[in-house]
């Protein structure tokens, strides 16, 4: 929001009672001395020193400790009207002693006034008491002590005294504001001179470690991302987010109406972070941590040996348990303490009991970009009602999650069986498909949902389904089976009928060879007669006469 | 300390309850240095005391600037101070009483409302 307090300048803090002004002073004094090496005075007007001592230690501060090593010292100035006769001219030199004391025991660097508006209170003669504070002011600004002054707010002006005439670097109105039955404590720098300060109202909180301010919003979108791949802890989601899961550092939500596995997988997420031997946070707003260890151990998962080792730390919290702001500084403050690497909040709808949804939706943007920021793997659920588009979360920040995965209930048959698919996921090619989700005693099972005949079937029906198919499966098996055993009988006996013919013409031919051999032989045989024939009639040796003779012969 | 001041004899005693405003005043005067307030206001109180408190009073005058740790001690806000110590109830009067009715009241020598 700003740098840091105006240097050697006083500054006013303004705000109605309790909204937190003491507190606010207090810390700024006791980081300065823990932290920058800043000693500072406190000049209380109000509470005794031991009370304040008292309250501190309940926020986390041994002021007497601080005291007693010169970090702190403080001054209680208390006025007495009753005691008091004002008998001509003063001033309040004595004030000036006191803190010119106190300032210069310990060499601070700091001082508060809290809240001097109570000089106004038991003095008359507010003229000399004006005057004297614009005297104040200037000698602390000459002295070079960063000061900072408190007062109550008043009607029309920001302080019941008009404190910011006198103070006029800086101004810091705090507010204290209650939105149905939800209080909320918010932060606003009126002004602050010669810097550029943000100008809105942030909202911020006081618990057990002191006062903190969280943005409002986040910078910028400028955080780095990795391209590294964390398994889901279900092999076959993984299947479907390209074999390897999600990206780590990527927000995820498991939209889902009631009793859909929205916890056992976000669980079973866990275990597998666990197992990888990554530290995993879980935030639960509906079940305790013992009975998600419990539930879980009925589906095959040990929770508690993840608990024993570290690796796994539950929180669990009623979200009507106070207002939203303290939530998100109660998830920044756990992941800062234990710095997981994954980060799972069970379910975000019930946030909605703590604020509107606007609110939730700036929380859950702030706390996904500082989760982002930090590259922690964020796996949120969402129950999602009954009415409206499945599509939609209650608090509006689909457009916030990187992966997005909806369980939904298929009824089929008399039936409710789960059904999962992907509704988005960024920067990878993820399957299409819906996957039938299993509980089993060995944790989550995805099953490929029958598409077999154009419906989806699940449940009992597609095992029906899967077994009647299974069977005519098999009885076309044994056709095809029967099919080519006749082929084969065919095939047998068509060979061995042309075994048979072949022999049959093998036999024909040998013949056709004889008989060609025998005429030949004939032929040799009559010419040898016609030869002898003729030496016995002692013509002439063959010749064409002979030849003519036989054909005259013939004709 | 009331006791021992007023000695233990109870005809002084007596006499000391039955005039409160005659008893013996235990004054101290905070000044810062020698400012115009400071030294108007000693000269001032040293003489309505010795007007109205003769021989009765016993004035310290303390300059914070030389003893600034009794400021928080005595819870010293505005300058010039006195406090009446004694006779109880204790008394701050702060200015450099030129307002001698004030200052009066302030001593209880003289009733609030007169």
């Amino acid at each position: 929001m700003v740098k840091k307090k105006p240097q050697g300048r006083p500054t006013l803090i303004c705000g109605s009672a309790g909204c937190g002004k003491t507190l606010f002073a207090m810390e700024f004094l006791l980081r300065g001395a823990l932290n920058f090496g800043e000693p500072g005075v406190f000049m209380t007007f109000e509470e005794s020193p031991e009370d304040l001592a008292k309250n501190f230690i309940s926020l986390g501060f041994d002021i007497n400790d601080m005291m007693s090593r010169g970090l702190i010292a403080m001054d209680h100035v208390y006025i007495e009207r009753s005691e008091i006769e004002e008998t001509g001219e003063y001033d309040l030199e004595g004030l000036f002693i006191r803190l010119g004391n106190a300032i210069d025991s310990i060499g601070a660097k700091r001082v508060v006034l809290d809240t001097i508006e109570a000089l106004f209170s038991g003095l008359s003669n507010a003229a000399i008491i004006r005057a004297e504070l614009r005297r104040l002011f200037l000698w602390l600004k000459e002295r070079g002590v960063t000061a900072i002054v408190t007062g109550e707010s008043g009607n029309k002006m920001l302080t019941r005294y008009g404190l910011e005439e006198y103070v006029a670097d800086c101004v810091i109105f705090l507010d204290f504001r209650i939105d149905e039955q939800i209080s909320t404590r918010r932060l606003r720098i009126i002004k602050y001179r010669g810097s550029s300060h943000g100008a809105d109202e942030y909202p911020f909180l006081i618990d057990e470690g002191g006062l903190s301010i969280l943005p409002i919003t986040s910078l910028g979108l400028d955080y780095p991302v990795s391209s590294r791949r964390v398994s889901t802890g279900v092999p076959k989601l993984d299947a479907m987010l390209e074999g390897k899961g999600f990206y780590r550092g990527s927000t995820i939500l498991i939209s889902g109406t009631a009793g859909t596995g929205k916890t056992s997988l976000a669980a079973t997420f866990a275990d597998a972070a666990c197992r990888r031997g990554e530290r995993c946070l879980y935030f639960a707003f509906e079940e305790s941590p013992s009975q998600i260890i419990r539930n879980m151990a009925s589906i095959g998962m040990d929770l508690a040996k993840w608990v024993k080792k570290g690796l796994l730390r539950f929180h669990s919290v009623r979200p009507s348990l106070y207002g939203l702001e303290m939530h998100l500084l109660t998830f920044h403050k756990v992941i800062n303490t234990f710095n997981p690497q994954v980060f799972i909040v069970d379910p975000i709808s019930n946030l909605t009991v703590a604020g509107s949804a606007s609110e939730v939706k700036s929380i859950l943007t702030r706390l996904i970009d500082y989760l982002k920021m930090t590259n922690i793997t964020t796996f949120l659920t969402d129950l999602t009602r009954c009415e409206g588009s499945l599509e939609q979360t209650s608090e509006e920040i689909s457009s916030l999650i990187d992966t997005w995965l909806l369980l939904r209930d298929i009824e089929l048959n008399g039936e409710r069986n789960r059904g999962l698919y992907i509704l988005k996921s960024r920067g990878m090619a993820h399957s299409n498909q819906i996957q039938e989700f299993l509980l089993t005693d060995r944790g989550i099972d995805l099953v490929d949902i029958y598409t077999g005949t154009g419906e989806v079937l699940t449940g009992s029906a597609r095992a029906a389904q899967e077994a009647g198919e299974k069977a005519s499966d098999l009885a076309r098996q044994r056709e095809v089976e029967r099919r080519l055993r006749a082929q084969e009988r065919k095939k047998n006996a068509l060979e061995a009928n042309i075994a048979a013919i072949r022999a049959e013409f093998d036999v024909e031919t040998l013949e056709v060879l004889l008989m060609a051999e025998e005429e030949k032989k004939r032929q040799a045989i009559q010419a040898q007669d016609r030869l002898e024939m003729a030496k016995l009639r002692k013509g002439k040796p063959s010749g064409p006469q002979a030849m003519r003779s036989k054909k005259n012969r013939k004709g | 300390m009331a006791g021992k001041k007023v000695k233990s004899s109870t005809e002084e005693f007596e006499k000391a309850a039955a005039m409160p405003d005659r008893a013996k005043h235990v004054l101290r005067l905070y000044i810062t240095g020698m400012t115009p307030k400071s030294t108007r206001a000693i000269a001032n109180v040293r003489n309505l005391c010795e007007q109205y408190l003769k021989g009765e009073y016993e004035l310290k005058v303390i300059d914070i600037y030389q003893q600034p740790k009794l400021a928080a001690g005595e819870q010293i806000i505005a300058t010039p101070t006195l406090i009446k110590q004694l006779p109880l109830p204790l008394r701050k009067l702060i200015g450099d009483m030129s307002d001698t009715e004030r200052f009066l009241v302030g001593i209880d020598l003289k009733p609030k409302n007169a």
